[in-house]
């Protein structure tokens, strides 16, 4: 965001305090706080983590727009890069470092992997796109994408971020914030909330 | 080419006249031992005809014979070409004696073996799941075993085909997901397996005590997400105040049904895929592919397509050992400036890679006789400047920089010590191998391609310790640049392809193993064709996976601050170790 549309107040403020005063509105601030410093959970897949780690290296440097401080720890983190293939024994442990990021928190799809499955989509042991477990902010294309197109999308969720209003933001309504139930890895994985339709399958038979 | 997998002196059905025949099929070539004769014949193959080195075990399920094979290659350390056993058993009681006692390399592979094609290796002492998690249902590399987006045996699907009916597997699968279940299968009276049989087999050690005090041994877990396990792995480990007593690898966390999938698709459909195994040297992977379905195929590569793979697959080496080098450094607490440099450097590479191939990272250039096109204009000066100007100036630079830190040093010198027999026994591959003293390196032991061509040294060191195998990486990015420079110097002009481009290529039915000294070590495909357009059996030996056997051992008696930087010096790359 540009500093003139921070403070844009749409009031006439005297030429003598100029300098020192702003006048702005709640979301613009803290949307600019948010978006100017996401901190990544330091995370890698597979093939798209090194593209990731490229995206960090001084050639393309994300730090120009606030990332640079991955978080090893999910409770430090805002954004989820889920940068590669999602396995199915995986997949309890991503839902699971999720569940543990506070809000507000966002997750990014890096790859045809996460997106979709990618190339290895019809296999027995890998996961057909992370949004099959957790909800995803923000898709980015590409096997794997460049690290153009990987800041492409991260300037994307920037954006996203600009438009929320934290009247709405989830994390200021009532009551808790369910946590996203964590599938098992029983003869194949067992989404939870399959479980009904499972037992049912099995009564049927 | 790869040269033949015999030994001319060597006879093992008149050692062995009973349990052992030729392998007589069209197109196969070595022993085939009876499996109650299996331990006896290895044992004098390893200490009579000096194959001591067991690289690659892999499994194939010939249905129609309703028989499991198990295929392995030998080598010896002081070079030459391989042998090949194999062993043959019943679909129905598939059991195998193991090699553990012979070979103790083995140990992954068995196990892989067991997880993945259901083969039962007796007497292993630890036969558990390794890629999959214990409770999954059924082994599914046996060709009868069929997942829930199962479409048909073999690609292209005749159902997208030639109209292109695409159509989103979810929408076809029960639970509009990727997954089924056993018909009996009732998840609320199901109790999960858990994780008793990793917990169990770790703790199965010497318990030896010499303080007289007596101290509670704990369990810690690293991973599957810790930033210095280089991407999802996972170590199992307990703990004698800050000492291993004992420690298991878990992986399997990235396993994407690689063969599964390669059998599947045609044989140039593949290519690409192996881009995604080690997913740093994507040229190296696809160099030890084409040339094992040259092999099967019996074509040549013209002489400049020769070149061309030679300074790729070195470049790639180049890249890889920087990647490495500066991971490593990240792992033992030079967090990320090291890497800056390495990485700077590896990005040049990579643009070399983007302009022939058009991508950075998986660059899918090779194909069966040749490659897929020809060098740009102005590419060889660029990889010139690289080889003989800015890397040999920057690869001293770091060395200065690095190599004789003080805290470096004090953390690496003799710790994590693997050694020359250890390193062998355990079919440590690459680097790993070099730095404990055993000069072993596939471009000189058995050379394949154009390398008998170049004038370079095989980098070893002696101690086996964590800092050699740190240092000898810098040793091996000299030798690839001397190659490299010889390479750009020597190289013709010419058509860079036999014959037209092919989409479909015909294999006869045999079988071959091509391999090729990849960053990480040995990197051997196991192909087997039935003269169909997709090859029956696809099977990968990944360096990253069997270095890994060493792990264990390696750490024991170590602290745990030293388990990552052990792992570290190790390199590996998660989607070769898991595939
Ligand atoms: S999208 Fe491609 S590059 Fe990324 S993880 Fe998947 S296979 Fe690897």
């Amino acid at each position: 965001m540009e500093n003139k549309d921070l403070n844009s107040p749409g009031y006439e403020i005297p030429d003598d305090i100029k300098g020192s005063v702003s006048i702005t509105s709640i979301d613009r601030i803290y949307n600019w706080g948010r978006r100017s410093s996401i901190w990544p959970l330091m995370f890698g897949l597979a093939c798209c983590a090194i593209e990731m780690i490229c995206t960090a290296a001084s050639r393309y440097d994300f730090s120009r727009f606030g990332m640079e401080v991955m978080r090893p720890s999910p409770r430090q983190a805002d954004m989820m890069l889920v940068s590669g293939t999602v396995t199915k024994k995986m997949a309890p442990t991503i839902v699971r470092l999720y569940n543990q990021m506070p809000e507000p928190k966002y997750v990014v799809a890096m790859g045809a992997c996460a997106s979709g499955g990618g190339p290895f989509k019809e296999g027995y042991s890998v996961v057909s796109g992370v949004d099959k477990l957790i909800p995803v902010d923000v898709y980015i294309p590409g096997c794997p994408p460049t690290p153009q197109a990987l800041i492409n999308g991260l300037i994307k969720l920037q954006e996203l971020i600009d438009t929320q209003s934290i009247k709405k933001v989830r994390w200021y309504q009532k009551g808790e914030l369910a946590a996203v139930p964590i599938p098992i890895l029983g003869p194949d994985l067992i989404y939870q909330r399959d479980i009904p339709a499972i037992s049912d399958a099995k009564k049927e038979a | 080419m790869v040269t033949p997998a015999q030994a001319p002196t060597l006879d093992l059905v008149t050692r062995f006249p009973e349990g052992v025949v030729a392998d007589e099929r069209e197109g196969y070539e070595g022993y085939l031992v009876a499996a109650d004769k299996l331990v006896e014949v290895a044992t004098a193959l390893r200490d009579e005809f000096g194959f001591d080195y067991l690289s690659s075990v892999s499994g194939v399920d010939y249905i129609a014979e309703e028989m499991l094979e198990v295929v392995y290659h030998a080598y010896k350390t002081i070079g030459g070409p391989g042998l090949v056993f194999k062993v043959q058993v019943a679909r129905k009681k598939a059991e195998v004696p193991s090699l553990m006692d012979v070979y103790p390399g083995v140990d992954f592979q068995e196990r892989e073996a067991w997880d993945l094609m259901g083969i039962n290796f007796l007497g292993h002492p630890d036969l558990r799941r390794i890629l999959l998690w214990e409770g999954f249902e059924g082994h599914p590399l046996r060709k009868d075993w069929k997942e829930a987006y199962y479409e048909a045996d073999v690609k292209p699907f005749k159902s997208r085909w030639p109209e292109g009916n695409f159509f989103r597997s979810e929408e076809k699968a029960t639970y509009q997901a990727n997954v089924q279940y056993p018909d009996k299968f009732d998840p609320e009276k199901w109790v999960p397996e858990g994780e008793d049989a990793l917990y169990g087999a770790l703790a199965k050690y010497e318990d030896v005590d010499n303080t007289g005090l007596k101290t509670d041994h704990i369990t810690i877990n690293l991973g599957p997400q810790h930033p210095s396990t280089h991407g999802v792995f996972r170590i199992a480990t307990i703990l004698d105040g800050e000492t291993i007593v004992s420690l298991k690898p878990v992986m399997g966390y990235l396993h994407r049904n690689h063969e599964k999938i390669g059998e599947r698709n045609t044989y140039l459909q593949n290519m690409p895929f192996t881009d995604r195994l080690d997913y740093l040297s994507s040229m190296s992977n696809n160099f030890g592919y084409a040339l094992a379905v040259e092999k099967l195929m019996n074509i040549e590569v013209p002489e400049r397509a020769e070149y061309i793979r030679v300074i790729m697959a070195e470049m790639t080496r180049v890249q890889n050992h920087l990647f490495a080098i500066g991971m490593f450094l990240n792992d033992i607490g030079a967090f990320f400036t090291p890497s800056l440099y390495a990485i700077e450097e590896r990005e040049l590479v990579l643009d070399i890679f983007e302009i022939v191939s058009g991508s950075r990272m998986m660059c899918n250039y090779f194909r069966f006789g040749g490659l897929a096109r020809d060098l740009p204009a102005g590419s060889l000066e660029m990889i010139k400047g690289l080889a003989f100007e800015r890397l040999p100036r920057r690869v001293d630079e770091m060395d200065r920089f690095l190599s004789d830190n003080e805290i470096l040093r004090s953390r690496c010198v003799g710790q994590g010590v693997l050694s020359a027999e250890d390193a062998i026994k355990y079919a440590a591959a690459g680097p790993m191998l070099r730095a404990s003293g055993v000069p072993y390196d596939i471009r000189r032991a058995d050379p394949y391609s154009i390398y008998d061509r170049f004038d370079f040294d095989v980098a070893v060191r002696y101690n086996g310790d964590i800092y050699d195998r740190y240092i000898i990486r810098m040793d091996e990015i000299r030798q690839s640049l001397r190659i490299i420079q010889q390479a750009v110097e020597q190289i013709p002009e010419g058509p860079i392809q036999t014959g037209k481009p092919q989409y479909q290529v015909r294999v006869p039915a045999g079988e071959a193993y091509g391999r090729v000294e990849g960053p990480k070590g040995e990197l051997g495909f196991y192909v087997v064709s039935d003269g169909k357009p997709n090859p029956y059996r696809y099977h990968v030996r990944a360096p990253s996976f069997i270095n890994l056997t060493a792990f264990g051992p390696m750490c024991t008696g170590l602290k745990i601050a030293d388990v990552v930087a052990v792992l570290g010096s190790i390199d590996i790359v998660l989607g070769e170790t898991d595939r």
